[in-house]
């Protein structure tokens, strides 16, 4: 737990979930313990229920309108801002993934790039439609384009041990997308998520575009898949039996499954990953007088 | 035309003035009594032993037998595929593949009517709507993608797209050819091979698409044509050696397929149902908006999935447009898909028609005011006359429901927030259509619609250029157009950050 | 024992039309439900939802009285409550003159309803308080007491107009008033939260109130309503989600 020292003890810091812009506990009420790689606990973290989840779904929804109403250079501007918030808090980053027993060098190279990989996904929002988008030569006397629209609620999955790469793997591609987004962190790894959310809620990313659940794949993996209020899955679960029941129970609304797999080389932040989320809407309107 | 009796004309009197039958003649088309599968380039008998029969569903006559493929003739087609993929295919310069589909479009426009009048007699869509869209089409979207062949790269900056290997391929009755058009024609532009599977009431135009093929000197086994019902179908899904499942057809069928798909490498497209609202203001133009909807439902008998099936009127103006559009309606001529003439042809089989009438039932059932057109249908068989349900609710089944034909649901609406709210209130996402002649409305209400396609001012067109693909349960993933190109092909970014 | 409620100035015949459609069979998907208990309109359209729901059992409710202010002649008041009567409706949900009461003029607002409930004739007359412009529960359970002494068949708490609408503590406060009513005159009133109460899991605790201050025999459409139009989606929801344990998409629901 938190580090004393003798002059004073030190005040403990009570590890809750991110919904709808505020910080609840569970509704489950309970708690599991997160250990560093050696074994010793650092804090106890929500165990989010599947009443986590739909509260966390109706936030998401509440908000989707929202955030893929605003302009695309404003939603660039609140994921630039994100990355701007992360780099102030660099250094308590920095510490929790040392806590978890990452060394100096792996911790600063992790956050380091979480920063970075932002800025590059705030860059796409504004070009994203300019770049994947077109207009279409039809053979007959219609105006024809096609735009790039968020699917809308987005669950994500981050695999164990994946930790805060996996969590921005998932989660910021799809913001930069204009979907809101519901993600159940890193088992492992709860507490740089809940920072990571501490980040977005100072950052002006609106109440619901992000809910971030802390708890067990087990747990809510299936009601997040069934849920048929969930537009797409994106998850990088590496358990081949969990991946599989993910991508059977999602069939029950047509969910978009976007399984990525952390094995694959050339992991690097893409345009790719946000077209992953995102829908193509084609608009025809005849020409003529 | 007129009798030619001494007596004057009886003006208006009678049939005097009616249009003569001018039937598409049917000499010029060779069908053979029984079709084997085509497989590795030729026609085999199937392992099965078995055929089934293709009736023509404006005559209730056989027009051909048709193998019935199992399990064991689908791993031949597959098997097939794959070692076209891997000897002749992938190795081909990606400028000598185009070149194969531009023989393909080139030879269907040679015999655009032979299979024009097939499609039709096997379908039982009007042949002006099988001449003048679906073979046109079919052909352009053969043409469209065999310019992409060689020119990939530039679809996907920043990336290398890979062919995915062995493409399954299952479409549905109402556009055979077409469909057949959209999923082959992109799949071997992007370098892979193909296993296909018409549907069971409408194999021909894919088994002389397989002539054709065959004819142009494609190399054997990289299109695969297996016939059957939804066995066959279920075996090419549940086939390992498949690394893309391509279908078209109903939301219920695939749901199971995405279900089925789980757990495996099997990448997957999906364009599924529909239950589009067609939205007309009071601003429209109206009498073309009175055309746009008789368009959006009752082009190819409603047999569309991205039909305006739900067609939202505004309140003002709702009177009107029910009255001109009945009148319209009038004037539909529904009969011998082969008559030039006809507007609106056959029902595609008797179960079809046989869900449409309980739909019927549904709304009569629940005290809708319906309208149907007064024409006389041909004792044989399988027809449906034009018919509009007005005072529907969302809560009737029959403006949440995919009927698959003639059948329209009206409802009025009083505000633009109204018709949206309506609009999106489905679990499906294909299509949309918005009348109105003001641009800032056509653009706010066209982005606020949840659908992969919208129509404004206009409906029910297509393209080989224009992707189209549905939201929710409308589907997963695009056809046509260069979006239409990520459905076949592996795409690795190689210039996302820190590469570039 | 939800009213299903239309009451916006925008309203339509088609859209009162499909809200009764809704009434009658709230999700074909599932058979067998129960139908609403009634279907809650502008005197204007009581006439369209006679005709959508003849032979349905399902009750026609009208609001009168200048809904929702209140702020008519007695007249006009009468006349209207006559009009929405004749025009089919059997129960009449009418606003109380809220200036009149806060000024303190209590037998005004008594006669009037007295009056109102007069020109109801058989119809079953709701009195809506308008606790969110009473100003304290105290005003609440004089308001509460005043309607039911001048005749209220039922009484509810809002017209969903004015925020806060329905509230667990007044509606509690409504509930004793009616407890204590009863004992003191042997007659039994309806009650009616309206406003607000959108999902299945409020509802609960509302009907939980209810049973354990007034007991069981509230607890039928006769004595107890929730007057709303997004709930009995919320219901179907749950419903559904009980049956198929996958948490549902608004999408699936009719939104009329």
């Amino acid at each position: 737990m938190a580090k004393e020292n003798s002059q004073r003890l030190a005040v403990a810091k009570t590890v809750k979930m991110f919904i709808g812009g505020a910080f609840p506990r569970t509704e489950s009420g309970r708690v599991y313990k997160v250990n560093n790689r050696k074994g010793q606990l650092i804090a106890n973290a929500c165990r989010a229920s599947r009443k986590d989840l739909r509260e966390a779904v109706v936030a998401a929804r509440g908000r989707a309108g929202a955030w893929q109403g605003i302009s695309a250079y404003l939603r660039s501007q609140i994921l630039y801002r994100m990355a701007e918030i992360l780099e102030e808090r660099r250094d308590t980053f920095i510490d929790a993934r040392r806590a978890l027993g990452d060394t100096p060098r792996s911790a600063t190279r992790s956050v380091d790039r979480a920063i970075d990989d932002i800025v590059y996904y705030a860059g796409w929002c504004d070009k994203l439609t300019q770049v994947f988008g077109s207009v279409n030569p039809v053979a007959s006397p219609h105006y024809n384009f096609s735009s790039l629209e968020p699917m809308g609620v987005v669950a994500a999955l981050v695999g164990h041990g994946q930790g805060l790469k996996g969590l921005i793997d998932v989660v910021v591609p799809a913001l930069a997308g204009g979907n809101t987004v519901v993600v159940l962190a890193d088992e492992a790894d709860p507490l740089t998520a809940i920072l990571f959310a501490e980040v977005a809620h100072a950052s002006d990313v609106p109440p619901g575009a992000l809910n971030v659940l802390t708890g067990q794949v087990a747990d809510v993996a299936p009601s997040m898949a069934s849920h048929k209020d969930i537009n797409a899955l994106v998850h990088t679960l590496t358990d081949a039996a969990q991946a599989a029941e993910c991508a059977r129970l999602s069939a029950i609304n047509i969910k978009r499954v976007i399984a990525r797999d952390p094995a694959r080389k050339g992991q690097m932040p893409s345009a790719y990953r946000v077209l992953d989320t995102v829908e193509t809407k084609t608009t025809w309107h005849p020409i003529g007088v | 035309m007129a009798k030619p009796t001494g007596e004057p004309l009886p003006f208006g009197a009678g049939d005097a003035l009616a249009y003569a039958p001018a039937p598409e003649s049917t000499e010029h088309v060779q069908l053979d009594e029984r079709y084997g599968l085509f497989i590795d380039g030729a026609f085999k008998t199937p392992r099965s032993r078995r055929f089934f029969d293709t009736v023509n569903p404006a005559t209730e006559q056989t027009l051909a037998r048709v193998a019935r493929a199992n399990a064991a003739d689908v791993n031949d087609a597959v098997n097939a595929a794959r070692r076209a993929y891997e000897r002749h295919w992938s190795p081909l310069k990606p400028a000598e593949r185009g070149k194969y589909l531009y023989r393909i479009a080139r030879v269907l426009q040679e015999r655009a009517r032979e299979f024009a009048v097939i499609e039709s007699m096997d379908g039982g869509k009007p042949i002006r709507e099988s001449r003048d869209v679906d073979v046109p089409l079919a052909a352009a979207h053969f043409f469209y993608y065999a310019g992409w062949a060689d020119k990939l790269p530039y679809a996907f900056p920043g990336a290398s797209p890979q062919p995915l290997g062995v493409a399954g391929q299952i479409i549905p009755w109402n556009f055979p050819l077409l469909m057949a058009a959209w999923k082959i024609a992109p799949a071997l532009a992007c370098g892979n091979t193909v296993v296909l599977k018409p549907a069971e009431t409408t194999p021909l135009t894919a088994l002389k698409l397989a002539e054709l093929c065959r004819d142009i000197d494609l190399p054997p086994g990289v299109v695969n044509i297996v016939t059957g019902a939804g066995a066959t179908g279920q075996a090419l899904v549940a086939h390992s050696d498949v690394d893309k499942l391509a279908f078209t057809g109903s939301t219920a069928v695939g749901r199971d397929i995405q279900s089925a798909l789980a757990g495996r490498r099997t990448r997957y497209t999906l364009e599924l149902g529909g239950k589009a609202a067609n939205i007309i203001f009071e601003d429209a133009a109206i009498d073309q908006a009175v055309e746009g909807i008789v368009n959006a439902i009752f082009f190819n008998q409603g047999h569309v999935c991205c039909a305006g099936s739900r067609l939202l009127v505004q309140e003002s103006i709702a009177k009107d447009v029910l009255r001109k559009l009945k009148r319209r309606m009038q004037s539909l001529i529904v009969g011998d898909p082969l008559d030039k003439n006809t507007d609106i042809g056959a029902i595609n089989s008797k179960a079809q028609l046989e869900r449409i009438k309980a739909y019927l039932e549904l709304g009569r059932a629940d005290d809708l005011a319906s309208f149907q057109t007064e024409t006389s249908l041909p004792a044989t068989g399988y027809w449906c006359a034009p018919t509009v349900f007005t005072g529907v609710a969302q809560s009737h089944r029959l403006a949440r429901e995919e009927i698959f034909g003639p059948v329209l649901a009206v409802q009025t609406f009083r505000t633009p927030d109204e018709a949206v709210s309506l609009a999106n209130n489905t679990p499906y996402g294909l299509s949309s259509g918005v009348w109105t002649d003001k641009g800032a409305k056509v653009f706010q209400i066209s982005a606020q619609l949840r659908s992969g396609v919208v129509w404004a001012n206009t409906f029910n067109k297509f393209d080989p250029t224009s992707p189209f693909g549905g939201y929710k349960e409308s589907g997963v993933g695009r056809e046509g157009g260069l979006h239409g190109l990520s459905a076949y092909l592996d795409v690795q970014d190689a210039a996302g950050r820190g590469r570039a | 024992m939800i009213d299903l409620t239309t009451l916006e100035g925008a309203d339509s015949s088609d859209k009162v039309r499909r809200l009764c459609a809704k009434a009658r069979r709230l999700h074909a998907e599932m058979p067998g439900l129960p139908h609403v208990a009634a279907v809650c309109v502008y005197p204007q359209l009581v006439g369209v939802a006679r005709d959508a729901l003849a032979d349905t059992g399902i009750h026609i409710a009208s609001v009168a009285t200048g809904f929702p202010s209140g702020q008519i002649e007695r007249a006009h008041k009468l006349a209207e409550t006559r009009r929405a009567v004749k025009a089919g409706a059997d129960e009449i949900d009418m606003v109380i003159s809220r200036g009149r009461f806060l000024a303190g003029d209590l037998r005004y607002v008594h006669d009037e309803i007295v009056a109102v409930k007069d020109a109801c004739g058989d119809a079953h007359l709701k009195v809506i308080l308008e606790t969110g412009e009473l100003g304290s529960l105290d005003q609440v359970r004089r308001a509460s007491m005043l309607a039911m002494h001048a005749g209220a068949d039922f009484i509810k708490t809002s017209t969903g107009k004015i925020q806060p609408a329905a509230t667990l503590p007044v509606t509690l406060v409504m509930l004793e008033a009616i407890r204590d009513f009863e004992e003191k005159t042997g007659r039994q009133v309806g009650m009616k939260p309206a406003g607000g109460i959108s999902k299945s899991k409020l509802a609960l605790q509302y009907l939980v109130m209810v049973k354990e201050t007034l007991g069981n025999r509230w607890l039928t459409p006769e004595w107890f309503r929730f007057g709303a139009s997004s709930l009995a989606n919320d219901v179907l929801m749950q419903l559904a989600k009980q049956e198929t344990g996958a948490y549902q998409s608004a999408d699936y629901f009719s939104r009329d």
